[in-house]
């Protein structure tokens, strides 16, 4: 069994379909990207998977360990191992960082029917995520996500994805906004969490993200479905001939 | 005033009565100030929903209920103060449905160059200064609400810092309102003055058990170059209404900062009024307001530029939850010679229910053309962004709401820049935020 399933899935927003019927499994261990041109439907795909409000599935199935994801709630999905890397972290104001992820490690425990950590235990856990991914304790003291740059923020979602241990990452454009040197810190972070015992998915409109993190499989989401999958020298292709041959196609 | 007459105004029904017991009844000038608000409160009566003023704040219900002035009452046995004030290190002075109450104060560690006595003793002895405070009130000649605590005039404290001095240690006023049986009501005029140089810190705390009306009217006098914090706790209890005004006078350079957090009664109005009258004065207005069940919050401010190069900054954040009704009135006066003014208004409501109500009024009125002012009033529910990102990452949609609540509401303590003290507002916060958890695991 695939970690993940999903099994043709069609969604729609605002009473407009965005999803036609996606079909993909992951396995364990396996990392995929998909791409696609703007309005293809990628960043779609990310929320349908974590449960957001607004986003409508009307038909299809989308499992994780064989569970039904679509009948959960958006914490009982991440409680169960999906975690979303947004594409544009949001901020809030006046929750320090901390705060945040000790809610939402301990949501994850309590789930998880682990213990939860105390304030001490939680500080020592956290430093010693925060050192392995390269976060300074003053970002983790701020108001999550408020006044960070672009980089700090991608970064601060790979500390979150570290922190909570998902079975399944669903990484939306981590690249996008990223200049060099941010995009390498990035891409170790994700890399260093690439685990037999995980599966990611990688959404980007570039290749050039996928020079950092090598992808077992790349798919091309076009109008809503994937149209074409194959190895990673498949972005190599994409990036040179774009996209224009699936709209070839779809003409 | 003939008898009968005072006996029909609502909140006047035992004035006749207690008239001859108020602190120096018979003293000339204190009698005429007494006079004045009386005949004022005669003319223009309980507030009513024609005022203005009173637009969004009806009193009705509160005028229809017999109040036992609290002079006339026997003291209320009190061992200690009822949880719920400010947990601050600080000279205490607590008032008992409006009286002093010394053996629960502590006086003691009152720092020299501070003058601390009860409106009662000061006209016992003289009162000269007093009588001057009293008299130079220049505001409320159209607030009914403070002509009716002048002419109860006789509970309160006075607190004077002399020129010069700093006080390290504030000064915390807790008042502490108790009804065992009748509603009782209590008028107590607090009049703190700080001379030319001199700062210092005054909090209040306003708590209480059962039904009682707290009208009180606080008269602050900065000299040049002074600096208030003032900070205010309204947590009285939940049936219980408070009235209280606040009346600010800024000489040059002087700087008031007032942080309000506006959480208890059943119906309660904070009432700021602040005239900048001394150039380069600036005043800060900032707080909180909650409501809940079908509290009634009221927050009004008034800011008047009187005079060039003065600076005036409010934010005042709101969470409304069930069907309570928050009121907002803020008013910026630039006068006409008050060039360069530069004065700035804020008001941001979240509604956390359907049946949650806000009702703001920001205002400006400009004389003077060479200004930076400006207002603004924002009313809305928390952000589904924010909300969605925090369940994403496993948390429980209530605990996810309460998380941005205590943010929203935390934010309005930035100005407040001493830690230990921020705590002591957010600890009553956190206690609002776990009451409400409480109701709705019910």
């Amino acid at each position: 069994m695939a970690l993940l399933e999903i099994r043709g899935l069609r969604a729609e927003v605002d009473g407009q379909e965005i999803l036609k019927g996606i079909d993909l499994e992951i396995d364990s261990g396996q990392v995929h990207a998909i791409m696609g041109p703007n309005g293809s439907g990628k960043s779609t795909l990310s929320y349908v998977l974590s449960g957001r409000d607004g986003y409508e599935v009307t038909g299809g199935e989308v499992l994780l360990d064989g569970k039904d994801l679509l009948v959960m709630d958006p914490e009982e999905r991440a409680c169960e191992g999906v975690f979303l890397g947004f594409q544009y972290p949001v901020e809030i104001p006046g929750v320090p960082g901390t705060t945040f992820l000790k809610t939402a490690v301990n949501a994850v425990r309590r789930y998880r029917g682990e213990s939860e950590f105390d304030a001490m235990q939680f500080v020592k856990f956290v430093r010693g995520k925060a050192k392995e991914f390269n976060m300074s304790d003053d970002m983790l003291k701020r108001s999550v996500n408020s006044g960070f740059s672009g980089g700090e923020k991608k970064r601060n979602e790979v500390l979150q994805m570290a922190v909570l241990e998902p079975r399944l990452a669903v990484l939306d454009e981590t690249d996008s906004g990223l200049d060099i040197d941010a995009l390498k810190l990035v891409a170790d972070g994700v890399n260093t969490m690439r685990s037999p015992d995980r599966a990611m998915l990688m959404i980007t409109h570039y290749q050039r993200l996928l020079d950092y993190v090598v992808p077992d499989v790349i798919h091309v989401l076009f109008g809503g479905q994937i149209v074409k999958s194959g190895p990673k020298e498949l972005a190599l292709e994409l990036e040179k001939e774009g996209y224009y041959q699936f709209f070839e196609t779809a003409a | 005033m003939p008898d009968g007459t005072v006996m029909d105004l609502p909140l006047m029904e035992d004035y006749d009565a207690v008239a001859p017991g108020l602190a120096g009844a018979g003293v000339e000038w204190l009698d005429k100030i007494r006079n004045d608000g009386l005949a004022r409160y005669s003319k223009l009566g309980l507030p009513g929903p024609r005022d203005e003023a009173w637009k969004y704040t009806n009193l009705t219900r509160m005028g229809r209920t017999r109040f036992v002035t609290g002079l006339a009452s026997a003291e209320p046995a009190l061992d200690a103060v009822p949880e719920g004030v400010l947990d601050i290190d600080a000279v205490r002075l607590v008032l008992v449905n409006g009286r002093l109450r010394p053996a629960l104060s502590n006086l003691s560690a009152l720092p020299p160059g501070v003058f601390i006595t009860t409106l009662e003793d000061a006209v016992r002895s003289g009162g000269q200064v007093i009588a001057q405070r009293l008299g130079q009130n220049t505001y409320g000649h159209d607030m009914p609400m403070l002509a009716l605590n002048t002419a109860y005039l006789h509970d309160g404290v006075i607190v004077e810092v002399a020129e010069g001095v700093s006080i390290e240690t504030p000064i915390h006023l807790i008042s502490v309102g108790v009804a065992d049986n009748d509603p009782v009501a209590f008028h107590p005029r607090n009049v703190i003055s700080l001379g030319a140089g001199a700062s210092g810190t005054f909090y209040e705390s306003h708590v209480g058990l059962g039904s009682y009306l707290s009208n009180g009217a606080t008269t602050l006098h900065l000299g040049d170059d002074a600096i208030l914090r003032h900070r205010k706790l309204q947590n009285e209890s939940n049936l219980a209404y408070h009235v209280a005004s606040a009346s600010v006078e800024l000489a040059a350079r002087a700087r008031y900062e007032n942080y309000t957090l506006h959480i208890g009664g059943r119906l309660a109005r904070n009432e700021v009024h602040v005239i900048l009258q001394g150039r380069e004065a600036n005043c800060g207005l900032y707080g909180a307001y909650t409501g809940r069940g079908s509290q009634h919050i009221d927050t009004t401010t008034f800011v008047d530029h009187a005079v060039p190069d003065c600076t005036s900054r409010e934010v005042y954040k709101g969470a409304l939850d069930d069907n309570s009704c928050g009121v907002f009135q803020g008013k910026i006066l630039v006068r006409k010679n008050a060039q360069r003014t530069d004065g700035h208004q804020l008001n941001k409501a979240l509604l956390l229910s359907e049946g949650a109500e806000i009702d703001a009024k920001p205002e400006l009125e400009i004389y003077a053309d060479d200004v930076k002012c400006s207002h603004g009033a924002t009313a809305g529910e928390l952000d589904e962004e924010q909300l969605f990102y925090l369940r994403s990452r496993g948390v429980m949609e209530a605990e996810a709401r309460d998380l941005l609540v205590t943010a929203f509401l935390d934010e309005s303590l930035e100005v407040i820049a001493d830690e230990e003290r921020r705590d002591a507002f957010r600890g009553i916060i956190a206690n609002w935020l776990s009451e409400r958890r409480e109701r709705r695991e019910k």
